[in-house]
Parts: C-alpha cells; structure tokens; sequence
C-alpha cells in the first residue's frame, strides 16, 4: 500500500514537516539547503513508511534529511551514488531513531517558518509554493498538481522563493515586535490565497488534486493555536471554515455553480458553520476587529440564517459599511451593493452600482454586471437584466460562472 | 493566473523563411530558447510549443459513421498565421504583457526584431470561493 492510500500517514508526516524543518535549518543555518534535504526526506518516508512506521516518526525525518544534507556536501561521486545506497542502507530504513536526535526537534518553529516563506519580499506565487511545501509538508509534485503547472515550473518557483530569501538575508527567525502585525497580515494574505486556489474540483476528476482549501484551513488551525489571542488570525480561520462550510452545495450533480439563494442549505456543514462562529464571535469580544473578522461575521450571517430571504441583511450592510473604511477593497464595494439593495431596495443598489462604474479596477470583471442584472431583475426589468447577465457572461474568466450566467439570462421571464 | 500567448507572424514570413540566413535563424532561434529557459527559471513556463507551418496543416472533421475526413483545407484567407504558442502562470496581467512584448521582439532577419504580434489570451479559471 502507498502513503497516498493511508491518509493518515500523510497527515502525521505533514504535521512533522515544520518542526523538523526548523530543526535542520537550525543545525545547518542554510534554510534552502534545509529545505531540500527535508524533502529529499519526505519523499522518502513516503516510499518507506507504509511498509512500516517508525515510532519517532519527527526523528526518524531529522536524521534522514541530516543526513541528505551530509550527503550535499559530499562529492558529485557520492552524490550519483546516493540513490543506490541510500536504497540499501538498513539505517535509513524504518527503524526507530534514538540516538543524535537534537533537543533542537522539541521546539517549534513552525511560526518563524511561516514568516519566513510569507515574507512580502517573495511575489505571491513563489510565497504560496514555498509555504505549501516547507510548512504545509506537500510534495512539489503534489502543489504542481493543484496549480496545474508542470513540476518542473513549481520546482523552480520554489527554488526562486529560497534565492529570495538568501539573497534578501530574511532570517529564520519571528520579525520584530513594530514589524510584526505587517509581516502577520501577509502570513494570512498567503493562506487566504492558498485556501481562495483550493476551488471546487472543475478541472476534471482524473486530475489527483490536493485539497489546497482543506491545507489552507489545516495551516490557518495551525496558526491559531500558535497565536490564540490574534483576532484576525482566528477571523482568518473562521473565514474560511465558514465559506468551506458550504462547498457541498457549492456545485449541483454536473459540476455546475449554485449560487448562494439557490443552494441547499441543509447540505451546508453545521459543525464547520458552529465552528467559525464561535470564533469570531469570541474575536468580536476581545475587540480590535480586522477585515477578516468582519467577512467572518459577515459569512456566518449567511450560513446562520434559515434563507435568503430570511438573512439579517441591516446587520450585513452594518458590517460591510465598517469594513469598507478598513480595506480599499472594490469587492467589498460591491458586495455592500447587494447589501443595500437588501435593505433598501434595489433602485437603492442600482444608484451606488452606478457611483462606482468608474472604478479602474472593475473594469474587467464580470461582477458589476452580474449584480446589476440580479438588481434589475428585483426592480422588475428583466429584460435589461438578461442583457446584464449576457454581459456577464461575456467578462467571466470561469466557465462555471459563464454557464450559471447564460442560464440565467436565459430563463430571465419575457416582458 | 495562465495566460496563452498566441504567436501570429504574418504570412509573408512564411514565404520569406527559407531566405533568412543560416545565422539569422539560429539567433531566432537561440532567442527563443533563452526567453523559454527564462520563463522556466520563474517558474512561471507551463507549456511553449513552436508550430509547422500552415502549409503542412490539415483539417479534421468528425464523421458520424467511418473515420474522420482530413482535407488540405479549405483555411480562412489571414494575412498572419499561428507559428507558436505559450501558456505561462504568472502573478498578474501586467506580467503576462511584458512577457509578450518580449517575446515579440525576436530578432529575424539582420537581427532585427520582429515585433510579432502576439495576442494575449486568459485561460479560463476555477471560481474564487471568497469574493
């Protein structure tokens, strides 16, 4: 049996990954040979495990990618020998580690590993691969497959994200207290992005990919439990565990997109929904709200209520209203736009919509007209707004959203 | 984000290709491999791929019954033909711009670069979860 049939060992090995990362990176004080040699490691246990587990399993990781690192160092003749010895040596197969294991393995690193690899010196794409990998514990195999690149493209983009660093001299290390609600704020814009890539399964099911949505929310429980008190790393984890809640009535039986008023709410996962409102809720008492907490409030709002019609939208519109002074956030502007329309009608949407069709950065989304389309159709015009949701279709970057657009364009009701 | 970045030349290079220099074309050429060795450093490369010219196309149609009809045409009268092709996953549109208009100045004959039109297309995406 492989290691991807027992997810069980996976997830063990994922979670040794950062703790034995920040040990050998300690030892060796050279973070991207570190990184190699922990996943020449990973890999490896993955071939050796199923065959049985080691009991040290943080150990046994240690002492192989030491090991890798030992072997990096040595000539290009040991370096083309490894594989065939590594292949046979009894020591690295799965016998329990006891001995040369560091006190260096009990501490946790896992928090100065996310600054490091979120770091904003790093572009977005490299800071999610390299997070992915050093923190999240995945192959490069495996994050190519999510993103649909080759794995020699991710390989390299993790390896840019490791010259980045070097190059840079970001230390392994937490950042200083003044720089530190910064640098936290691009740690959770980098699990934000890794959790918004993890979408519903439309790019086919003979694709093996990994659930970046679920890694995404496994790093966010990762960090809160690291950082309990911060309000917006709990509002992060709230976020999305509230917008995942929903991913089952998220798609209909042929792939394609339900939209929030047409989903089946019963399908929505309560425990995931009781989960992320208790944590904001509880982030709301400590005070000093964010973003994410807000959109978190906002999100269980919606998961909370029994329909559309049924939503407390005064205190959504509430909550968008403070949230739009904290972010310049054109989204947000318009989400707010349904908002209003819900509590004061949609002639109301209508005339903000139109304050905003200025905006540079809508543009080229689809949303705007989408949203007018749904607006005029609440006024009654549906002839304007299946020309609205034609529009739309025509600016979507998505084919679920494209098909669900015509559809509804389609089944606008003649005037 | 994926962009595909679609490589019309204009007919007459076609006609005119066989004319280029030996050195002319190894430096196209050599420019090529430099921008996809490049794009493949940044990780940003997903796929590049050169075409045979359109002369050598065909054209295929599914039958309802027996095997698919191949024929030698007929091909819509273009003044530009498509001669290559990348996908690249990159940060932004802004990035995807500036690899094209590199890729449109490959250099062709004496060296002097092309300005190959190339049009830039964005490859469709998942739905974001969060708005």
């Amino acid at each position: 049996m492989t290691a991807a049939a027992q997810p069980e060992l996976l997830a063990l090995l994922r979670e040794q990954v950062p703790r034995v990362l920040g040990a050998v990176a300690r030892r060796c004080s050279d973070f991207a040979a570190a990184e190699d040699a922990v996943q020449d490691a990973l890999l490896q246990a993955l071939a050796a495990w199923p065959a049985g587990r080691p009991a040290n399993p943080g150990g046994w990781l240690y002492h192989v990618a030491c090991r890798r690192l030992a072997d990096h160092r040595d000539s290009e003749r040991t370096r083309r020998h490894r594989e065939a010895t590594v292949a046979q040596d009894p020591a690295i197969g799965t016998a329990d580690v006891h001995d040369d294991l560091d006190d260096d393995l009990l501490r946790d690193d896992t928090l100065p590993l996310l600054f490091t690899c979120c770091h904003p010196a790093l572009t977005e794409p490299t800071a999610v691969a390299l997070t992915l990998r050093a923190v999240g514990g995945l192959t490069t195999a495996e994050i190519a497959a999510a993103f649909l690149v080759p794995e020699a493209t991710m390989a390299q983009r993790i390896g840019r994200a490791k010259q980045t660093i070097a190059d840079s001299g970001i230390p392994l290390a937490l950042p200083d207290p003044p720089e530190r609600p910064a640098r936290l704020r691009a740690v959770l814009h980098v699990l934000y992005l890794i959790f918004n890539e993890g979408h519903v399964a439309s790019a086919g099911a003979q694709l093996v990919r990994v659930e970046l949505a679920t890694e995404a929310i496994r790093l966010a429980r990762l960090l809160h439990r690291l950082l309990p008190d911060d309000g917006e790393v709990a509002g992060l984890l709230a976020l999305l565990l509230l917008t995942d809640a929903r991913r089952g009535a998220r798609t209909g039986p042929g792939g394609e997109l339900v939209p929030l008023d047409e989903q089946d709410r019963g399908r929505w996962d309560r425990a995931a929904i009781a989960e992320g409102s208790a944590l904001v809720t509880a982030a709301f008492h400590r005070g000093n709200v964010g973003a994410f907490q807000l959109q978190a409030a906002i999100a269980a709002l919606h998961d909370e209520a029994p329909s559309v019609a049924a939503t407390d939208w005064p205190q959504i519109l509430a909550l968008y209203d403070v949230l739009r002074r904290l972010a310049d956030n054109p989204a947000v502007e318009l989400n707010r736009v349904v908002a209003l329309a819900m509590v004061h009608g949609p002639v109301a949407g209508l005339a903000r919509l139109d304050e905003l069709a200025q905006e540079p950065r809508l543009q080229r989304s689809h949303r705007p007209h989408a949203i007018r389309g749904h607006l005029l159709a609440m006024a009654g015009d549906h002839a304007a707004a299946a020309a609205c949701f034609r529009a739309a279709a025509s600016h979507a970057d998505n084919l679920a959203e494209r098909a669900w657009l015509l559809r509804k364009a389609a089944s606008s009701p003649a005037d | 984000m994926k962009f595909m970045l679609l490589m019309n030349c204009p007919r007459n290079v076609e006609q005119t290709l066989s004319t280029w220099s030996p050195a002319d074309f190894q430096a196209h050429v050599a420019f090529m491999k430099r921008l996809n060795a490049d794009l493949q450093q940044r990780g940003e490369l997903v796929l590049a791929e050169g075409l045979d010219m359109p002369t050598a196309a065909r054209i295929v149609r599914g039958q309802q019954k027996g095997p698919p009809l191949v024929t030698d045409g007929p091909f819509a009268e273009a003044k530009e033909f498509l001669a290559g092709f990348w996908i690249v996953d990159c940060s932004s549109r802004e990035r995807a711009v500036a690899i094209a208009g590199a890729a449109s100045l490959a250099p062709g004959p004496g060296g002097k670069p092309m300005q190959i039109p190339i049009e830039l297309r964005q490859v469709m995406q998942a739905p974001k979860l969060v708005e």
